[in-house]
């Protein structure tokens, strides 16, 4: 392999590894917070790419009828708990929460798309219409659960996912899609080609994962969220309300898959069931970092990103091969090296 | 009668399906492969309380391992067979030692990679044929006859499936299938009577993988051709899926579950596509639906409905008197439990520090000192749940500090838990009868096979014996969690009684107990004495003890205040001070 080639890898690893490693910290933050190991996260990634490329063509993206869907039975679900617990004053605002943001947005979507805007204007409307799915998820499928174990609310995501890869299916159909670039630009350091594309992934994921450590380390919102993922209980007991945390966690999660999907959708080629993987090796990196451990994350993101890309040159059949093997010699590390408390659930 | 009525219904069901047309003859084949596969996840997920999504790609290990082996080199099946299961036990070993000393989710997380990399395996090299896989694989040999009808091969599916409900059956009705059905509480309470948690869960972990393997096996035969997409992790969640549906804490829900799932692929593969005009697998979003709304509705699936429709089993007698072997109590005043210079520390938070103190046999000593003292802790580090920093604990002969519970267990040394640990779903009898985990040595494959039933008898008997010693008998086969705290707290001694100790060590046994009944535990306590058993009871009600035990260690701030005689401690200033505050 001469330098050229290497530098190339490395430039697609670090593209790669920038995406896994915000997928890697939403999960983890999921995680910590509601205890559901969220599978689906890579869902947003494609219906992120997608939603993009059905706006460009003009087309009402199929995500919206998924929005209003989540929001109808979100409404119906809130309306027969504050009935059944005799909260009816508070059903009007509840209600208006949960149906007005997705009625507004899909009414500007339906405006919208026809307008052919420019496509950071798309880009806004797609994150407009995939981030509030996350909360709205939340509300419908894990809220009910938040008492179950782990187990359960993992199974519980892997049917969230099995009905977000069906959807995807059904709304925007087995073809593949390629989004237009942000930029078209070619910068060239020495040998080294960067696309403008490949600079706008690290200067976005950089720019949001700096966004996040202001936000968990600086803000009042962002350390109590840090306190649910440290000791639920203990939150819950200086006033911190779980639910609000992880409906707020999930929108995280929803955002920054939608965000990854619309920045990796011009370098690959996406289709409705890609992100599953993409959200998987995206897990692998939460893996290394115990699930705990931002940086830890974000440097397992870094070997995930840097094996895949260099297994495909050697090994290129064997690449997912290669990645999703990778978790078990991890696995075996971290079995051997930390402690383990007998877990009460 | 019901039940036996529905059990000559299902026999005879599965008896006459070949008769129907071809359709449902593969139908029924398919979910008897499936049932199989099932079974062995009911065990590992509603049972163990562990899961794995990985239980298609064991099955596909199970036939590309067949296929290969009886294509390329022209073996016999049945030697493939082998070699299969062999694989299988390596790689759910493998994946099972690395995963399950780590937390619950790491298990099910390994598996997901590991059903994708087998998944993208089977698909990449080339001997395994890639995406077009493998076909003209032979056909079972049975006594010489080719197994190549489909309606011999149905009943040889059934066949197999039906002897792996039995097993699965037996095995659960054993002394490690008991210990088994406590691994979802935390092992710690298996572990106090001997069973090593970490062992148990590999067994049902290699065992549901072989239950898969043989129905990736039986697959391989049965479609002569094998390739690499009923393998993949979509099978596997999928076979989650059974088990959730039909119910994850029943065999029967199993089976119900595949079939369900089954058919209702099928019918939905035949309606959606036309329904939507688009080809796809658009069942999964139906798939998915309903499990969210069988989790947040009706978590024991359909078999829990059915089980609450169908009259309780009735209970096995029990037999009078049990002939299980005893241990000798030493002398009475031999020293039994020594406890010297022992230091537990937390970082820098000093638990316990520089304790000593001993128990002779035949003696009852109670702990006892304000909250935060650290008898809890120095109770944990005599039964080994906590490891120790500094000092001795010697037990009879042996320093048992630094060992882990199971082996300070079989020194005869038992133990009840501050917050109950009984299985809350299983008969108060079943509960009592772990105690005696180490009395009898049937293993996974005598119990599998049910030939254990003696000695199984034995431990029924004396777990009664010590259920009618507590005055818990009548209580015997309700399920332990109908019973009051302060019961649930007896049923604890018994069980620790169960195990034949010879020191006794319970933790806050009268807590929640009513007047008359301390009474009656104070009594027992003191006939248990005279039998030359030792206890040590931690402690908070004064009372209880001071008519009950021989001596008192006193603990404040991790360390010894006072020792002595009940009435010394009484009138002990700096006891009254700890107490008290300054008075």
């Amino acid at each position: 392999m001469d330098f050229q080639t290497l530098l190339i890898l490395a430039q697609d690893a670090v593209t790669n590894s920038a995406i896994y490693a915000l997928l890697a910290l939403s999960l983890i933050l999921v995680f910590g917070v509601t205890r559901v190991i969220f599978v689906a996260q890579g869902e947003f990634v494609s219906y992120g790419a997608l939603t993009l490329a059905s706006l460009q063509m003009g087309v009402m993206p199929g995500t919206v009828w998924l929005l209003l869907m989540l929001a109808g039975i979100a409404a119906v679900m809130e309306t027969f708990r504050l009935l059944t617990s005799g909260a009816g004053q508070e059903l009007p605002r509840s209600l208006a929460t949960v149906l007005v943001p997705p009625l507004v947005i899909a009414g500007l979507v339906k405006v919208c798309t026809p307008l052919h805007l420019p496509l950071g204007w798309q880009v806004l409307l797609t994150m407009l219409i995939v981030m509030p799915m996350g909360p709205l998820l939340y509300r419908v499928a894990f809220r009910p659960l938040a008492d179950a174990t782990v187990l359960v609310l993992l199974i519980a995501a892997v049917a969230v996912h099995f009905v977000l890869v069906g959807l995807g299916l059904l709304f925007f159909g087995a073809e593949g899609v390629r989004t237009p670039p942000f930029s078209d630009a070619q910068f060239q350091f020495g040998f080294l080609s960067v696309s403008g594309q490949s600079l706008w992934v690290y200067v976005a994921s950089s720019v949001f994962i700096a966004l996040l450590a202001w936000f968990f380390n600086k803000t009042l919102y962002g350390k109590a969220l840090r306190a649910v993922a440290f000791n639920r209980n203990g939150a819950r007991l200086v006033g911190i309300s779980p639910h609000l945390a992880g409906t707020f966690s999930f929108a995280l999660a929803s955002a920054i898959g939608c965000l990854s999907g619309v920045l990796i959708g011009p370098v690959t080629t996406l289709y409705y069931d890609s992100g599953f993987l993409i959200g998987l090796k995206g897990f692998v990196g939460a893996i290394v970092g115990g699930m705990a451990s931002y940086p830890l994350a974000a440097f397992g993101a870094l070997i995930v990103g840097f094996s895949e890309s260099f297994s495909s040159f050697w090994l290129s059949g064997y690449k997912d091969v290669v990645v999703f093997t990778m978790i078990i010699p991890v696995l075996l590390w971290r079995s051997l090296s930390t402690v383990h408390y007998e877990e009460e659930e | 009668m019901i039940r036996r009525f529905g059990y000559m219904l299902f026999l005879l069901l599965l008896l006459i399906i070949p008769m129907f047309p071809s359709f449902y003859l593969t139908m029924g084949s398919y979910i008897g492969l499936y049932s199989i596969v099932a079974i062995g996840l009911v065990l590992l997920t509603g049972v163990a309380g562990l899961t794995s999504f990985g239980q298609a790609a064991f099955m596909g290990l199970g036939a590309y391992t067949s296929a290969v082996l009886t294509t390329h080199l022209a073996w016999s099946p049945w030697l493939a067979l082998f070699v299969a299961i062999a694989l299988t036990v390596t790689v759910a070993f493998i994946l099972g030692a690395i995963t399950l000393r780590m937390g619950g989710h790491y298990l099910p997380l390994a598996t997901i990679a590991w059903g994708i990399s087998l998944y993208f395996l089977f698909g990449t090299i080339p001997i395994l044929g890639g995406s077009n896989g493998i076909s003209d694989i032979q056909a079972l040999r049975l006594f010489g006859m080719e197994l190549t009808d489909e309606k011999i091969f149905y009943y040889l599916i059934w066949g197999v499936c039906l002897v792996a409900l039995w097993i699965s059956t037996n095995l659960l009705d054993s002394r490690e299938g008991r210990a088994i059905r406590a691994l979802k509480g935390g092992v710690s309470m298996v572990e106090a009577f001997g069973a090593s948690g970490l062992r148990l869960k590999n067994v049902v972990f290699i065992y549901s993988a072989v239950l898969a393997c043989l129905a990736g096996w039986l697959y391989a035969h049965m479609q002569r051709f094998v390739n690499p997409s009923p393998f993949g992790l979509n099978q596997g969640i999928e076979f989650l899926f059974m088990i959730t549906i039909g119910g994850a804490f029943s065999f029967w829900g199993a089976i119900t579950g595949a079939t369900v799932i089954t058919l209702l692929k099928t019918v939905l593969q035949g309606i959606l596509p036309k329904l939507i005009s688009q080809s796809g697998n658009f069942e999964i979003i139906v798939f998915g639906i309903m499990i969210v709304v069988v989790l947040q509705w009706m978590r024991g699936g359909i078999w829990a409905f059915v089980e609450r429709l169908l009259p309780q089993k009735a209970a096995r007698p029990v037999a009078r008197s049990s002939d299980l072997d005893m241990r000798i109590q030493p002398m009475k005043g031999t020293p039994l439990l020594k406890v010297t210079d022992v230091t537990k520390a937390y970082g820098g938070l000093i638990a316990v520090k520089g304790m000593n103190f001993d128990i002779s046999s035949g003696e009852i000593v109670g702990l006892i000192g304000p909250n935060g003292a650290g008898k809890s802790t120095m109770f944990n580090l005599i039964s080994g749940e906590v490891p120790h920093t500094a000092g001795d604990i010697t037990f009879g002969n042996h320093i048992i500090s630094g060992l882990r519970p199971p082996r300070i267990a079989k020194l005869g040394l038992s133990r009840t838990f501050q917050h109950v640990r009984l299985i809350p779903g299983m008969s108060t009898i079943e509960n009592v009868m772990i105690g005696a985990y180490l009395r009898t040595h049937d293993g996974i494959f005598s119990a599998g096979l049910s030939l254990n039933r003696a000695s199984d008898e034995r431990v029924r008997a004396e777990a009664a014996r010590q259920l009618r010693r507590v005055g818990l008998e009548g209580s015997m086969f309700d399920p332990a969690g109908s019973l009051s705290l302060g019961n649930q707290r007896v049923v604890e001694i018994a069980r620790a009684l169960c195990a034949d100790p010879l020191l006794l060590l319970l933790d806050e046994p009268a807590a929640g107990l009513r007047h008359l009944e301390k009474k009656e535990l104070a009594n027992l306590l003191s006939d248990l004495r005279k039998e030359g058993l030792s206890v040590l009871i931690v402690e908070h009600d004064m009372d209880f003890l001071m008519n009950l035990v021989d001596r008192f260690v006193v603990m404040e701030f991790g360390e010894k205040l006072a020792e002595g005689l009940p009435q010394e401690i009484r009138s002990n200033p700096a006891v009254l001070e700890a107490y008290l505050g300054g008075v």
